[in-house]
């Protein structure tokens, strides 16, 4: 395999796993709160469409749109409109008790349709003919850094060939590690996920903790959606459900770095190595594999190569589970709903 | 030092509404309060669609309606969509009573469809069609049990995390699914077409000339069995039990590792032979598009049903009455079908809210006094 093939593998690695690794870091402050929010895809769902819908509205029928503001007005969209996501969660799980899986799956489907419909209709409920383009915000999303991106060779194109977003997912990884193992506030935290009752007993304001960190985590994820519709797929919409598949990879890969924001990082990125292998599988391998299964055609085996990131996180989900350390468990009052009166 | 945690007493303030749990309401009022919750629900949705057509609510409703049960063979295609829907759900219903998180229904689906669609391609015609018929049912539910005895060995024996397994099992149905479809495909267009459209080998027949009589008897059928499987019979009562509690049930001589196995082998069986339904009843074809999401929407069905058939039943009702309706008034406005998602998501939002009204009673604080008088 060439070097410029292997370089771009990685670079496609990187934007791929971005996406689930916001998704994820949100969802493990969301668990390690105790709530076990399902609704993952549908908030990075709300987080796209809000921001799309945003940079759309300052655009649309605006001659020379500013790149800057119009990033700036559809982060603010995507942060608002995945926070009320993980407030509607938070008012349906905490305040009214109901069930958090199913709320979290309604949730998916609720925030699948609402982003669907409107991704889709949005240029014809505003009079307008043709798909959704928001040109400038896209480019600005996309945007490398000048002197880093261009000079350093390839140490530029492995470190520096991405749009801002990648790095302030790194960071928001580190701080929400540095946060959980560091401070007494995500001791806290922690603390509600694993015993609410005995928290509640010790004066943490459980509910106060489960809002916040459910919303803050919410936002975290819209902004995976953001990451997909203005970087990955460039600004526009596509209604193929793409956003849904990576919104369950995030919930997977919570499990799968046990509830460690840093382990998100390195995490995300293999899985979008073993994500992306199967165009970088060699024609001769898959002319050999072909015949082995009788097909006549190698380029089929493409189908098949595309299990390898669900196989490989099947086969370390087991061995792991067969090790059964103490450290890699879940929450332990994930998915239960906390009532002071019924201890 | 004063301990920070420690609060003077001297004005407590009491907290504006007060919640009390409801030990014992009666069947009657728990059902007027669900009533009234779908309700309020639906006039939501009809505010929404008001707000992006020029409908009124009535027209909304009159136009919903018309598109689930205007014609008679709009009401085949609503029980078509109910029933399947269904028969997932009703599969799901055990693994979830016993806590075992079958997130991978979309997948035992995919398998029993792809299965259903082998057999139909290799033995279409070469064997009598009735016995065909019986081959692709068995070989469904057989598959489709195996796709879910992976991870439910793997829970039993290592207690390894069952729903992101199944979640994984499902992309490798998938794409699975995609593999053979390319194979089959003649055409390279991604698509198997209808399968022996010509010979109808492996269709099911139709039942007094209605496609999906058969699937609607089958399910009603299996709806049946599942509530008195899970109600009045020895092992739905193990179900119960290790469900509750798998300590509780160990001390009972319960062997969990065995009921785990034997319930998911049921569960997925049930989801591979909805899979063989659609394919031979419903598309007589194969995608990655065959399980479509239900897989997942059957189990909000289940858990909001509380595992008992009826009551899911009547959930599946609303649902497919929802998303036909939104059909009809997407297709009239020229709008995407997504509405229809919308409109589930916010009656589902009503009725799991509903349950909050149900078990709990809102004490307010002015009103807490007169009640300690009475």
């Amino acid at each position: 395999m060439s070097l410029t093939s292997l370089l771009a593998w990685l670079n496609a690695a990187v934007t791929f796993g971005t996406i689930i690794m916001l998704g994820s870091v949100g969802e493990i402050l969301t668990e390690k709160s105790g709530n076990l929010n399902l609704g993952v895809p549908g908030i990075m769902y709300l987080g796209a469409i809000g921001a799309l819908a945003g940079a759309f509205f300052y655009e649309n029928g605006n001659p020379a749109p500013n790149a800057v503001i119009s990033l700036i007005i559809s982060i603010v969209c995507a942060l608002i409109a995945s926070g009320l996501g993980g407030l509607l969660y938070c008012f349906m799980t905490v305040t009214l008790r109901a069930n958090q899986n199913v709320t979290g799956l309604t949730l998916t489907i609720f925030g699948s349709g609402v982003a669907n419909f409107f991704g889709g209709s949005l240029v014809k409920l505003s009079g307008g003919v043709g798909q959704i383009s928001v040109a400038a915000a896209s480019s600005a999303y996309r945007a490398q850094i000048p002197f880093l991106s261009q000079k350093l060779g390839i140490i530029s194109t492995i470190f520096f060939n991405y749009g801002f977003l990648t790095y302030i997912a790194i960071l928001i990884a580190v701080a929400a590690g540095f946060y959980l193992k560091k401070t007494r506030s995500g001791l806290n935290l922690r603390a509600v996920g694993e015993n609410p009752a005995t928290a509640d007993a010790a004066g943490i304001n459980v509910t106060k903790y489960k809002y916040l960190a459910t919303t803050i985590g919410a936002m975290i994820e819209g902004l995976g959606g953001v990451y997909y519709v203005m970087d990955y797929i460039k600004g526009t919409w596509d209604t193929g459900g793409g956003i849904e598949a990576l919104g369950w990879l995030a919930v997977a890969l919570v499990i799968f770095t046990s509830w460690k924001p840093i382990s998100a990082i390195w995490g995300s990125f293999v899985f979008g190595i073993c994500y992306w292998v199967y165009l970088y599988i060699p024609g001769s391998i898959s002319a050999v594999l072909a015949k082995a299964v009788g097909t006549p055609n190698p380029s089929h085996m493409q189908n098949l190569y595309r299990m390898i990131p669900y196989i490989v996180t099947i086969i370390i989900l087991i061995l792991v589970s067969k090790r059964k350390r103490r450290d890699s468990q879940n929450p332990q009052s994930l998915g239960i709903s906390y009532f002071r009166e019924e201890r | 030092m004063r301990n920070k945690y420690e609060k003077p007493h001297d004005h407590v303030k009491e907290p504006l509404i007060h919640l009390i749990r409801r030990m014992d309401i009666q069947p009657s009022r728990a059902w007027m309060i669900r009533i009234v919750c779908v309700l309020i629900g639906l006039l939501v949705c009809a505010l929404f669609i008001m707000s992006i057509t020029s409908l009124n609510p009535i027209s909304v409703y009159a136009s919903m309606f018309s598109g689930a049960f205007g014609t008679s063979r709009r009401i085949w295609q609503t029980l078509k969509d109910m029933a399947v829907l269904l028969c997932i759900a009703i599969g799901l219903a055990p693994a979830f009573k016993l806590r075992f998180w079958n997130v991978g229904a979309e997948g035992q689906v995919l398998i029993g469809g792809l299965v259903s669609a082998a057999l139909m391609i290799n033995l279409g015609n070469k064997i009598p069609n009735a016995l065909l018929l019986i081959l692709m049912a068995v070989c469904a539910m057989v598959c489709g049990a195996i796709w879910g005895l992976i991870p439910a060995y793997f829970k039993a024996r290592y207690k390894t995390n069952e729903t992101l397994f199944t979640l994984m099992m499902n992309y490798v149905a998938l794409q699975l699914v995609e593999f053979f479809v390319d194979i089959w495909d003649k055409k390279q267009s991604h698509s198997v077409g209808i399968i022996n459209g010509d010979t109808q080998a492996g269709w099911m027949p139709s039942l007094f000339n209605q496609q999906f009589a058969p699937l609607v008897i089958i399910v009603a059928v299996l709806t049946i069995g599942m509530y008195f499987y899970l109600k009045h019979s020895k092992q739905g009562f193990e179900i119960t039990v290790v469900g509750e509690s798998e300590n509780t049930a160990r001390y009972a001589g319960i062997s969990v590792g065995k009921v785990i196995l034997r319930t998911m082998a049921i569960s997925a069986a049930i989801c591979g032979l909805a899979g063989f339904l659609e394919v031979s009843c419903v598309s007589h074809t194969i995608s990655s598009l065959t399980a479509g999401g239900r897989g997942f929407t059957a189990i909000i069905v289940a858990w909001l049903g509380k595992f008992n058939p009826p009551a899911m039943t009547l959930i599946t009702g609303v649902l497919s009455f929802l998303s036909r309706g939104a059909n009809q008034i997407a297709s009239d406005f020229n709008f995407n079908t997504y509405a229809g998602s919308i409109l589930t998501g916010i009656i589902l939002f009503f009725i799991l809210a509903s349950d909050f009204f149900i078990n709990y009673k809102l004490v307010f604080r002015g009103k807490k006094g007169k009640e300690k008088v009475s």
